[in-house]
C-alpha cells in the first residue's frame, strides 16, 4: 500500500550532529524525506512535547534525512534533546518549493533558514555561479559553511559569512551586504529563507531591482494541510500557498515582514 | 429558467448555498474575501470566545487512514472584540459569526462586541466535542441551551443558528429546545468525538486524547441526522459533514437542508473545492429542470 503523507510515520534518530552550542542536526532513515523539493517541510511529532513544521536537512548518506534545530522555546529544546534511537514522528512533505533558475545565483540565509539552502545548493547546475551568504549573530553560531563549500565543488561559488559582531566573516548584517552585492553584480535569481526581517529586506533589494527573488517563509502552524489557518500571512497560507513566494507576490502582502499571528491568531509586530 | 445557487435558510438569504464550515481557516479577513471569491456562499468564523484562547499544543490533526481527520485544535481563537475589530472593514463578504461559551452572559457579551460589524448570521456552537465547559457539555444540557438561545434571541435581531452534534444526550432533544427557544436554523452536525492511537509509540496521538472525526467517514451520520431534524420538525436546516463532492451537497438537499458547510474538504481537494461544487449544482439543476434549490429541498423524504 503507498503511504499515506499525512499519516505520521516513526523514525528512530540514528545520529545526532552538534553544529553549534545551540543547533543540532537529527539525521534518520526514511523512503521520502530524503527526496523533498527545496523549500518543502514536515511535520514533526515530537511524543508528549508538540509538533512542529521543519525544513527538511539532506543528509551526506543515501537513504537518510535530517532535521537542522535551534533550541530556542519548549517545543525545539523537545527535538535538539531526542538522543540517538529516540523516535519521532514524521508526516509530510507539504508546501511548494523554489523555482530552480540557472545563471548567476545568490542564496541568503540565517540561522536554520540555511536548512532549505543547502537542499536548493543540491539542485544547482555545474554551470551556475552560486554566491551564498550566511548570517550569523557571532563565530559560535556559524554553521554549514564547510557544507557548503562541499556542495558547490564543481561550480564557480563564493560562501561569504557575515557575523553580527564581526566576530567571523565580513561584520554587519547580511541583508547590507545582499544590498551592496544585488547593487554591484546582476544575479539572474535570489532566494531567502531566515528571520522574517532579513527576508523582508532581501527581497526589497532585489525586487526593487527587478531580480527575481523567492523567500520560504515560517509561521506558527497547527494542521500542515491548509485546514487550521494559523500560518496565514494576510491572504496566503504558508503552508498551503508557501512555503514558498514570488518577490512579486510578497511586495503586495501587507503583513509580510511586519506581522505574524500568535497561538490565538491575534496579529503581532516582527 | 437558468437554474441559480441562491437560497435562502429562513431569513438568511445568500448567493450560493456552500459555506465555509467553522474552525477552517477562519482568522484573517483576506483569506475570507479569498474563500469569498473562490465560491463559498459564505464564511462561518472560527468559534469565539469572551477572551482570547491558544488552543491545544501539537498534534492538533490527524489523518485518518481511509479518509477524514481527527482534531482537537482547542477552538483556539483571538477573542470575540479583537475578532470584531478586525471584521469591522468588511463590506462584501457574508460572514456567519460563530461563538462558543458557557453561559448566557458569554454569549450576550460578544455579540454586544460585533455592534459596528456586518454580521450575516449568528452560530451558536453547542457541539464542539473536546474542549470542556463549552460546546456538547452545553449542547447536552437542555436547561442552558435554553437560556443561552433565549438570552442570544433576546440581544440581537440578526438570525441565531444553533449547531448541534452527537454528544451523550439526544442531539433531537437539544434541537427541540433550540427551536421551542426561538432559534432560527440548525446546523447538523459537529465532528464526532474520537481518538486516534500509534501503535509504535502506543500512545494516544493528538495532544489532547480526544479529537473530533471529520470529512468522508461521518458524511452518512450527518446525512442521517438532517433527514431526521427536517422529518420532525419544521426549521431551516444547513448541512453539515463530510461534503467534498456536489453529489454530497445535492444529497443533504434532498435531506432536507437548504444549505452546506464543509471543511476537511478543504484539506484534500484546497480552496477550489466551492466552485467545483458549485458548478456541479448547477449542472444537476439544469438537467433535472430544477431553477432554485429550494425545489430540492426534502425531496428524498416524498419517497
Amino acid at each position: 500500500m503507498q503511504r499515506n503523507l499525512n499519516h505520521p510515520v516513526i523514525v528512530a534518530i540514528e545520529k545526532v550532529i552538534d553544529e553549534t552550542p545551540t543547533v543540532r542536526t537529527l539525521v534518520f532513515s526514511d523512503d521520502v524525506m530524503p527526496n523533498v523539493l527545496p523549500g518543502q517541510f514536515a511535520m514533526v511529532w515530537i511524543p508528549g512535547v508538540n509538533e512542529l513544521p521543519m525544513s527538511v536537512m539532506i543528509s551526506k548518506e543515501s537513504g537518510k534525512a535530517a532535521f537542522t534545530v535551534r533550541k530556542h522555546g519548549p517545543s525545539s529544546t523537545g527535538l535538539f534533546n531526542i538522543p540517538v534511537g529516540g523516535q519521532i514522528g514524521i508526516r509530510g512533505p507539504y508546501g511548494n518549493s523554489f523555482d530552480v533558475k540557472e545563471g548567476k545565483l545568490l542564496l541568503v540565509g540565517g540561522g536554520t533558514g540555511l536548512v532549505p539552502m543547502m537542499r536548493l545548493l543540491t539542485f544547482v547546475k555545474p554551470t551556475d555561479d552560486v554566491t551564498v551568504l550566511m548570517g550569523a549573530k557571532s563565530k559560535d553560531e556559524v554553521f554549514f559553511e564547510n557544507l557548503a563549500n562541499d556542495l558547490l565543488t564543481n561550480n564557480p561559488h563564493r560562501v561569504i559569512v557575515s557575523t553580527d559582531d564581526g566576530s567571523y566573516g565580513e561584520k554587519g548584517f547580511v541583508t547590507d551586504l545582499v544590498e551592496k552585492l544585488v547593487s554591484e553584480t546582476h544575479f539572474d535569481a535570489v532566494y531567502v529563507c531566515g528571520p522574517e526581517i532579513m527576508m523582508y529586506k532581501t527581497v526589497q533589494s532585489a525586487h526593487s531591482r527587478n531580480i527575481f527573488v523567492q523567500a520560504s517563509l515560517e509561521r506558527m502552524m497547527k494542521c500542515g494541510v491548509g485546514i487550521c489557518g494559523s500560518c496565514c500571512v494576510g491572504e496566503d497560507l504558508v503552508c498551503r500557498d508557501g512555503t514558498v513566494f514570488d518577490g512579486d507576490h510578497l511586495s503586495k502582502n501587507m503583513e509580510f515582514g511586519h506581522l505574524h499571528r500568535n497561538k490565538a491568531g491575534i496579529l503581532e509586530n516582527y | 429558467m437558468e437554474p441559480s445557487l441562491a437560497t435562502s435558510i429562513g431569513k438568511i438569504q445568500l448567493d450560493k448555498p456552500v459555506m465555509l464550515a467553522s474552525g477552517i481557516l477562519g482568522i484573517s479577513l483576506d483569506v475570507f474575501k479569498r474563500l469569498h471569491a473562490s465560491g463559498a456562499g459564505a464564511v462561518v468564523t472560527k468559534s469565539l470566545s469572551t477572551a482570547p484562547w491558544e488552543g491545544y499544543p501539537n498534534p492538533t490533526i490527524f489523518s485518518v487512514k481511509g479518509g477524514g481527520w481527527i482534531n482537537a485544535v482547542g477552538l483556539s481563537n483571538p477573542g470575540a472584540s479583537n475578532f470584531a475589530k478586525m471584521i469591522e472593514p468588511n463590506q462584501d463578504v457574508p460572514i456567519i459569526v460563530s461563538l462558543v461559551g458557557s453561559v448566557p452572559e458569554d454569549f450576550e457579551f460578544m455579540i454586544k462586541q460585533f455592534e459596528n460589524c456586518k454580521v450575516k448570521a449568528y452560530e451558536l456552537n453547542l457541539s464542539c466535542p473536546h474542549v470542556a465547559k463549552v460546546g456538547l457539555e452545553v449542547g447536552d444540557d437542555p436547561g442552558l441551551v435554553k437560556a443561552i438561545v433565549s438570552t442570544v434571541k433576546n440581544v440581537t435581531t440578526v438570525p441565531v443558528i444553533a449547531k448541534v452534534g452527537l454528544g451523550t444526550s439526544n442531539y433531537l432533544n437539544t434541537v427541540r429546545t433550540a427551536i421551542d427557544s426561538g432559534i432560527d436554523a440548525i446546523t447538523a452536525i459537529n465532528t464526532v468525538r474520537a481518538i486516534a492511537i500509534d501503535v509504535e509509540l502506543q500512545r494516544p496521538i493528538l495532544s489532547n486524547k480526544f479529537g473530533g472525526l471529520s470529512g468522508t467517514p461521518i458524511k452518512p451520520i450527518a446525512l442521517r441526522c438532517v433527514y431526521e431534524i427536517s422529518s420532525q420538525y419544521d426549521i431551516p436546516i444547513i448541512g453539515c459533514g463530510g461534503i467534498s463532492t456536489w453529489e454530497d451537497a445535492i444529497e443533504f438537499f434532498l435531506a432536507g437542508a437548504s444549505a452546506v458547510q464543509l471543511g476537511s474538504a478543504i484539506g484534500d481537494n484546497w480552496v477550489g473545492v466551492f466552485d467545483d461544487i458549485n458548478k456541479g449544482i448547477l449542472q444537476y439543476m439544469d438537467r433535472k429542470n430544477y431553477s432554485s434549490i429550494k425545489d430540492m429541498v426534502g425531496l428524498a423524504k416524498k419517497s
